[in-house]
């Protein structure tokens, strides 16, 4: 029988993932002494259930492209396509994560996963509730529901973000450095299920991180970014078998090669070649 | 057992207290012992003075500080949300802080005459400026990340403010509606000892009266009642959102 309602079958039908282009993007800020140039005339192809990992220093653009993308900045010139249409405003088919998991305070672990579903048109409170806890237990916090955000750990943290986040079903998920501020051991953790979860559920990801190691181990396609002004570099395409243990010989192998790259690219900014 | 000692704090201050009278030093006349403040009240309420004068009271302060919240929080946002408005009513607010809401007294006896609106203009003074403050401070505190993360997650305009920022911004609103409440309590009294008024009885004019009697009794009495229904209205109104606030946020015991 056909309802007005979205089922929660169809809430958590895995949709399918987006292709995003990135076109000519030039992003500059200006500060009051002078102008920086955050992305200089970047373009870059992701095919649809992608995982590319951007790398590079600080101040290579990486983040900037991400909230360019998420449209939640708009560049200078050129455009970003998601599924051959331009990117205006940000959309719930993009959603984004931050290095700090920037959960609210004020709601419980349920709550804050419910707050991206409650903008969701047709879905019910039941449903929504349903889709919720689909995810929680996807993350493994089903029993962590009704506890205070304060009283999670750093990595029980992202986990929540990553479920919020996951929770509206969108095309794209875009990472900005979302396990920078964790421990070593937690973040292998979340490696694994960062996998596991993109094999589930078909997202195409765009990750951004300064660790090339993690990188390798995550992303199908490593970007290689450098700053001032922000430009890609060179891209490695990683053939590894998944699931990828951050500290196998292969991973490593790789990482290694890309650091040195980085550095030669590095060198040649220092020397003063460009500007 | 926290219950205990606090009951039994205030029993030995009682104690203490009646043993000063005792010893004679000094005369009934200024120093009444908690007996005759006891017999006071037994009096006041039995002649539902007492009660008359707190219902008057109650009900001038909720009234001024309903009038003051309601142009407070939204002058607030104002403040914290446009420039022009930080730059003038901001500053304004800053200034009239510091000044005691006595102060308005003169001005509300010549504009209202010696009426309820008086008192409610007074009321109103002492609490707006510190409600401005803290929601302006409040609202630019809430961490820019959390409306990002919103907006990636369709959030806009005016459910950003009402489910995001406004939200965010609680324990310093709640601060500063608690601080507000406080400064109306203690305007209100000012101005009900200072202010006859003739459309009703108020606690502050009890305690003026038993002033101008010298019954120390009587303005002891009124005191002990002014402090109680300051700590039951904080209790009532305060204390739940305070705990909420402390249980979400991790601050506090």
């Amino acid at each position: 029988m056909p309802t007005e309602e979205t089922s929660v079958q169809e809430a958590l039908e895995n949709i399918q993932p987006s292709k995003i282009s990135v076109r000519g993007v030039t992003k500059s800020f200006r500060s009051s002494r002078r102008r920086l140039v955050a992305l200089d005339d970047v373009s870059l192809d992701l095919a649809e259930g992608e995982f590319v990992v951007l790398v590079g220093p600080s101040g290579c653009g990486k983040s900037t492209l991400l909230n360019v993308i998420a449209g939640l900045e708009r560049p200078d010139t050129g455009e970003v396509l998601v599924d051959g249409t331009a990117v205006g405003n940000p959309g719930r088919d993009r959603m984004l994560m931050f290095q700090d998991a920037a959960l609210f305070p004020w709601l419980d672990v349920e709550g804050n996963v419910l707050f991206g579903l409650r903008l969701k048109p047709n879905l019910d409170r039941k449903a929504r509730r349903e889709v919720a806890t689909f995810y929680l237990r996807m993350v493994g916090l089903e029993e962590f529901r009704r506890a205070a955000i304060h009283e999670l750990s750093g990595g029980m943290k992202q986990r929540v973000a990553l479920a919020r986040s996951l929770a509206p079903n969108p095309r794209v998920l875009l990472m900005d450095e979302p396990f920078g501020a964790l421990d070593a051991m937690t973040r292998e953790q979340l490696y694994r299920d960062l996998q596991e979860i993109w094999q589930a559920r078909r997202k195409t990801i765009l990750f951004v991180t300064h660790n090339v190691r993690e990188a390798v181990c995550l992303g199908d396609r490593v970007v290689l970014m450098t700053p001032r002004p922000g430009r890609v570099r060179e891209q490695f395409p990683v053939h590894l078998p998944r699931p990828r243990d951050i500290s196998g010989i292969d991973v490593a192998r790789l990482a290694s090669q890309i650091t040195a790259t980085l550095g030669r690219h590095l060198e040649r900014v220092a020397d003063g070649g460009e500007s | 057992m926290r219950t205990v000692r606090a009951l039994a704090f205030f029993l030995l201050g009682l104690m203490v207290w009646e043993g000063l009278v005792l010893t004679g030093f000094w005369s009934h006349v200024l120093l009444p012992s908690p007996l005759d403040v006891a017999r006071y009240l037994g009096r006041a309420v039995a002649d539902g003075s007492l009660a008359a004068a707190v219902l008057v009271t109650i009900r001038r302060l909720l009234l001024g500080y309903a009038v003051g919240l309601c142009l407070g929080l939204p002058l607030g946002l104002l403040v914290a949300r446009f420039r022009l408005f930080a730059d003038t009513i901001g500053v304004m607010a800053l200034g009239l802080q510091t000044l005691p809401s006595v102060c308005w007294i003169p001005l509300a006896l010549l504009w209202f005459g010696q009426t309820e609106g008086a008192m409610t203009f007074v009321v109103v003074m002492g609490t707006i400026w510190s409600i401005i403050l803290a929601t302006s401070h409040g609202l630019r505190s809430v961490p820019p990340i959390y409306v990002r993360a919103a907006r990636t997650m369709g959030s806009r305009g005016l459910h950003t403010a009402v489910f995001v920022t406004l939200p965010a911004a609680l324990p310093f609103i709640t601060t500063g509606m608690k601080q507000g409440w406080a400064f109306a309590w203690r305007s209100l009294m000012a101005a009900e000892i200072y202010v006859t008024i003739l459309t009703g009885f108020g606690l502050g004019h009890l305690l003026h009266y038993g002033r101008e009697l010298h019954a120390m009794d009587q303005v002891l009495g009124v005191m002990l009642v002014i402090v109680l229904v300051g700590l039951c209205v904080d209790k009532a109104l305060f204390s739940r959102v305070e705990r909420f606030l402390h249980r979400r946020w991790g601050t506090g015991t």
